[in-house]
């Protein structure tokens, strides 16, 4: 996902001269061309993540749009508060990249695994998130962050992520994509792991469990009519992270939920613990670890949905 | 340092590198040749500088080691196998499923003080430790190597200027200067010369030495610190993928590691035994 981020860029780039990048020493095999293209667009501020959010904010106060990409939480957290005071606060026309979402990077480990990145983005007033779950999303996602006159917060996958969805997408910031029908539950999730979220479903219909599946992948501003549409129609949502439960995807369903006072028959959020992931191990054993692939995403689900429901309803 | 010791030590080092090849090509991960460009560093300080014990790795007044370029972590995790922190069993789990062994370094592991992966951390934590040490009455040393990407960090600078704001004398900073960062050439990218000068002018003391030169580092190491009321700062000259011909000065050997075939010219190359 992370060469189609680049690729589309570059072409956008081209037609766009106000589009600049920014970079704190990451891109290897990936940014060269974006270099060669537009020397005088491009910087590389080193290993000094605070000074590239401060640079590319003045850059962009000057009318143009600057880029910022590194790893995992080098571009957010390492700098949180040159993006909360500069780039937001001055609502600063600043995109922030991150390549590998939640445990993407697998085995380098605590330090380069994007696992609060959601909850701490949609915090800050102004800033879009964005999160995409494969390359059709990836692909109209950059010519929406682009489109947004603002600060963007862009949670780019790593690899060649498998499609989640068939044909044309119908993409809007802010809009749910529906993936598949079904009236037992609403599934909801956000980016890479939606692939394991699609599957999960088709696993529990087999059961003769029929889910809703929906993609949000902007979860700020979130769409709210379909949350609120899934918890009338579908009586039960379970939302799917490759993040911590704090305040991630789950955490903003449910606030829409309670803001609206439709509160669902059953209401479930899969993702990471409260805790760091130390085991060491790749992508896909660190999921499976966690209980974040498709057949254990199933397993979990078809037990929630048996157990008898409890508390009010819609 | 006797012949005989030199020796010893050189071995210790060709043994690192080769545990370092080895771990990163059977767990297809990168940074192989900043681990390789630090295996001398590794051999002298846990042979001759560091107090340190594999049979109390808390040890209250062990010396304090920070490796703040923590993508090299295989090169700490092979100096403390070898020396009997773990089993060295561990190192076959380096970077895989269920393993003990993260691609960067992790105080889950035996002997390691402290976790890093993101630049710019070692330093500030081991300005902390030397403060305490100081406050605590205590005479153990606090070490931290670092790269020169990590000298691209502000949080570096900070962490320097406060340890010679309180003349923090029993931090050593090491750094390995291998003039090679993740994009090119530290030069092209932020150059950091004339970099003694600059550390002299914060009010650091410092060395300098050739960083693959095991009597040279322990000559350097030997007297800490370099002048009393100040903290010390040895600018060891690396070469960033040593020992493997077609590593050696390159940008490509900070990813991926060794094919099958590469990994035996490899071993070969280093002298691994
Ligand atoms: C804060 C932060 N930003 C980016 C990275 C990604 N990264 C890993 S190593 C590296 C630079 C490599 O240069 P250096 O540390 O000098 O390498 P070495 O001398 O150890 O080979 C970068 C940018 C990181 N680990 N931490």
């Amino acid at each position: 996902m992370r060469t189609l981020f680049n690729k589309v860029l570059l072409d956008i780039a081209g037609k766009d001269p106000r589009i600049w990048m920014i970079l704190a020493d990451i891109g290897y095999g990936e940014i060269e061309p974006f270099r060669d293209a537009f020397p005088d667009r491009w910087y590389n501020c080193g290993v000094a993540e605070q000074n590239m959010t401060g640079v590319a904010c003045g850059v962009a106060m000057e009318g143009n749009i600057a880029i910022t990409y590194s790893i995992a939480n080098f571009p957010t957290l390492r700098c949180l508060e040159q993006i909360r005071n500069d780039v937001c606060y001055h609502n600063a026309n600043v995109k922030i990249v991150i390549i590998g979402g939640g445990l993407a990077y697998g085995p380098l480990g605590v330090s380069h695994q994007a696992t609060e990145d959601i909850a701490i983005m949609r915090a800050l007033p102004n800033m879009v998130v964005f999160c995409p779950c494969d390359f059709a999303e990836a692909e109209a996602g950059v010519h929406a962050m682009i489109a947004h006159d603002g600060p963007f917060y862009y949670r780019c996958g790593y690899k060649k992520e498998p499609p989640v969805h068939s044909g044309k997408i119908d993409f809007q910031l802010g809009k749910a994509i529906r993936v598949r029908e079904g009236a037992d539950a609403t599934i909801f999730f956000t980016g890479t792991i939606g692939n394991q979220a699609a599957a999960a479903a088709e696993l529990l219909e087999r059961d003769g469990i029929r889910c809703r599946v929906e993609s949000l992948h902007t979860v700020k501003p979130i769409d709210r009519a379909a949350i609120v549409a899934a918890a009338r129609e579908t009586g039960g949502i379970i939302t799917v992270e490759e993040h911590q439960l704090a305040g991630g995807l789950g955490g903003a369903v449910a606030e829409v939920l309670c803001d609206e006072g439709v509160v669902p028959q059953r209401f479930l959020r899969l993702g990471l613990p409260d805790c760091y992931v130390s085991r060491v191990g790749t992508h896909p054993w660190l999921l499976d670890q966690y209980g974040l692939v498709a057949p254990k995403l199933a397993v979990r689900i078809k037990e929630y949905l048996r157990q008898p429901v409890a508390g009010a309803s819609v | 340092m006797t012949a005989a010791e030199r020796t010893e030590i050189e071995r210790l080092a060709r043994r690192v590198r080769g545990h370092c090849l080895r771990m990163t090509h059977r767990g297809r991960s990168g940074h192989v040749g900043s681990m390789l460009s630090i295996a001398e560093i590794m051999a002298v300080l846990y042979t001759r500088v560091l107090r340190v014990d594999p049979a109390h790795p808390r040890a209250p007044d062990r010396d304090r080691f920070i490796l703040s370029k923590g993508h090299a972590g295989g090169a700490v995790y092979a100096v403390l196998g070898e020396l009997g922190f773990f089993p060295q069993e561990w190192f076959q789990g380096y970077y895989r499923d269920g393993g003990r062994l993260m691609g960067h370094i992790s105080h889950h592991v035996p002997g390691v003080e402290f976790s890093t992966g993101s630049l710019g951390h070692g330093l500030p934590v081991a300005v902390g430790m030397a403060l305490a040490a100081r406050h605590a009455r205590r005479q153990h040393r606090i070490i931290c190597l670092m790269s020169d990407g990590d000298c691209n960090e502000g949080s570096t600078w900070e962490a320097l200027l406060f340890a010679a704001q309180h003349k923090l004398d029993n931090l050593t900073v090491i750094v390995d200067y291998n003039r090679i960062q993740a994009l090119g050439m530290s030069k092209d990218v932020l150059d950091l010369e004339p970099f003694a000068t600059k550390l002299q002018a914060c009010h650091w003391a410092v060395k300098e030495v050739d960083g693959h030169d095991v009597a040279a580092l322990d000559a350097a190491l030997a007297v800490l610190p370099f002048e009393t009321g100040k903290p010390s700062w040895l600018l060891a000259r690396t070469v960033k993928g040593k020992g493997v011909s077609w590593m050696e000065n390159t940008v490509a050997c900070h990813y991926g590691s060794v094919t099958d075939e590469e990994l035996a010219r490899a071993l070969a190359e280093i002298g691994a035994e």
